[in-house]
């Protein structure tokens, strides 16, 4: 769609955007900027071209906030729940995009409304029995938790993607005798396989970043999440503010390329999976 | 049977989510430090909420946080949405960048705006105080440290609605619009008859969600301020964390969990309202 307008109307909507547009990385601007300065520098001004660049910020982010270790663990936890999201996942949405039945709709219901449950509604027992059973800084029993937490979502934005295969394929292949297993796997998986990359994607991203539960179950330091090394290490008294931006850099660098890959796949997903259901 | 397909999810979701919900809704009935045995206190520690002023502060907090998110982000949402709209070119960078916020981790977004913005010593506001202006790191004072937190969630939140918000705008039938403009509509008369009549049922949605979200918000008072000073930006969340964990009164922490889920409830209830309209279809 295209709205015509005149010159002045056309100058003034790109002022607007592109101020909006200044407010959006400024903050993002300083945290690259002020990763290469170092901590005295910082201090005297923040938004001053570094006179020096600091390389050495980085490698003293990477050994304080234990990166080698902590990056691993979240590189392994967000693997797991990805598997465990999207094997999941697939499966109930396959049964939940083909089935007209009452009961079928009453799941997806119950589905929709746990996530908007808040964590701390389950969160204290869950801790306190996880506890007694020992789970406590164990990465599997986290990531069945993300899967718990982020599957209703998976469930909704896989379901539109399987609503999209055409019904006489299905049909077909059980007329010729296929089972359901049979269909699921040779039919339907290699259609949905981009809408299930799309789910990977954002699920990855959001166990990479989670911060209550990483922060809660995780606690030993030879278990803690990145981001849970990271708000440790940015939260002592003595800061060096140099190395700490250094050490968001080392986090979101990755996120970033990805989205600048990927960008279509991560805002289709994660807008789209809110508001389509 | 292909319908025990849907077992592991529901399995993994009865187990995590719904059974220790169940058990917190118990719990704010008894006093419990989370090792010993529960002892039934009834209303009791709904009686003491009553009484705190800090609850009464969370509460409020929560629902100025609501009225600042249903108003600010979505009012700039809809306003870059629809200059999106109107520039010809550039449309999908700018939607990236508004966007690029969200898939950063909030611990970090935090952080920066925490050292590199706020503060008196590192950030932008220390520049700006040895320049003679009398800025204030609204972190520390009680009566600015709630819209502290929030500028810094409505920063990295708005993009988000804009993307949506223009996603939906760009369905709004052609055929509406070229009559609307045939017949002379100024460009304001257009968004208020044509684009956001055309867009409704997207902001509803949105507000639904943002009265949802509102309840849940953690990260950002937690690591920013947790909850302070002196309890200035306390919010249930948080205080529903710091009583279990810091005070261990998990009985305490239950009643102000099942507070939250009352108000998320019905938001929720409105919520599936208006997604069972979509399934409908």
């Amino acid at each position: 769609m295209r709205l015509i307008e005149s010159r002045a109307t056309l100058v003034l909507t790109y002022a607007v955007l592109i101020i909006l547009l200044l407010i959006t990385l400024f903050p993002i601007a300083l945290l690259v900027l002020n990763s290469v300065k170092p901590a005295a520098q910082i201090i005297q001004n923040p938004l001053a071209w570094p006179e020096t660049l600091r390389w050495d910020n980085f490698t003293r982010a990477w050994s304080d906030a234990r990166f080698g270790q902590t990056m691993l663990n979240s590189a392994v936890l967000s693997g797991l729940t990805i598997i465990l999201v999207c094997t999941t996942g697939s499966l109930t949405a396959y049964v939940l995009a083909r089935r007209k039945i009452k009961s079928w709709k009453i799941l997806t219901f119950y589905l929709l409304a746990t996530t908007t449950a808040p964590i701390q509604l389950f969160l204290f027992p869950l801790y306190f029995g996880f506890a007694k059973l020992g789970l406590i800084n164990n990465a599997v029993a986290v990531s069945v938790v993300y899967t718990a937490v982020w599957s209703p979502f998976a469930v909704m934005l896989l379901r539109t993607y399987f609503l999209a295969v055409p019904k006489e394929l299905e049909e077909a292949a059980l007329i010729d005798g296929a089972t359901h297993w049979q269909v699921f796997t040779k039919v339907f998986l290699p259609i949905v396989s981009p809408g299930i990359l799309t789910v990977a994607l954002i699920i990855g991203l959001y166990s990479w970043n989670e911060f209550l539960i990483a922060t809660t179950f995780l606690q030993r330091a030879d278990t803690s999440t990145a981001i849970v090394s990271f708000f440790l290490l940015s939260g002592q008294y003595s800061s060096d503010w140099g190395e700490i931006m250094a050490a968001a850099l080392i986090i979101v660098l990755p996120v970033i390329i990805l989205f600048v890959l990927l960008q279509r796949r991560f805002i289709e997903g994660m807008a789209g999976g809110s508001v389509k259901g | 049977m292909h319908r025990f397909y849907v077992l592991p999810t529901l399995l993994i979701n009865v187990v995590i989510i719904l059974a220790p919900a169940l058990l917190t809704i118990a719990l704010a009935f008894f006093r419990w430090d989370g090792i010993g045995m529960p002892v039934f206190i009834g209303l009791d520690n709904f009686k003491a909420l009553w009484a705190d002023r800090v609850f009464w502060t969370a509460l409020a907090n929560n629902i100025l946080w609501t009225l600042m998110f249903l108003t600010v982000p979505i009012g700039i949402g809809l306003l870059a949405a629809t200059l999106l709209l109107v520039a010809r070119r550039g449309s999908m960078f700018f939607q990236v960048v508004y966007f690029l916020p969200m898939i950063i981790a909030t611990a970090i977004l935090a952080r920066i705006w925490q050292g590199m913005i706020y503060s008196p010593v590192s950030g932008v506001n220390g520049l700006l105080q040895r320049m003679g202006f009398p800025t204030l790191d609204p972190l520390t004072q009680p009566s600015t440290a709630l819209v502290g937190i929030a500028t810094v969630d409505l920063w990295h939140w708005w993009g988000f609605l804009c993307v949506i918000f223009f996603a939906a705008l760009r369905q709004v039938p052609q055929e509406q619009i070229e009559a609307a403009r045939i017949e002379g509509a100024s460009f304001w008369q257009l968004m208020r008859y044509v684009l956001l009549p055309g867009i409704r049922s997207t902001i509803t949605l949105m507000m639904i969600m943002t009265v949802i979200w509102s309840f849940l918000v953690f990260d950002f008072v937690y690591i920013l301020t947790q909850g302070g000073p002196a309890f200035s930006s306390e919010v249930l969340s948080t205080l529903a964390y710091r009583s279990a964990f810091y005070d261990l009164a998990v009985g305490k922490a239950a009643a102000v969990a099942v507070i939250i889920s009352i108000f998320g409830l019905i938001a929720t209830a409105f919520y599936i309202r208006e997604q069972s309209r979509e399934f409908e279809q």
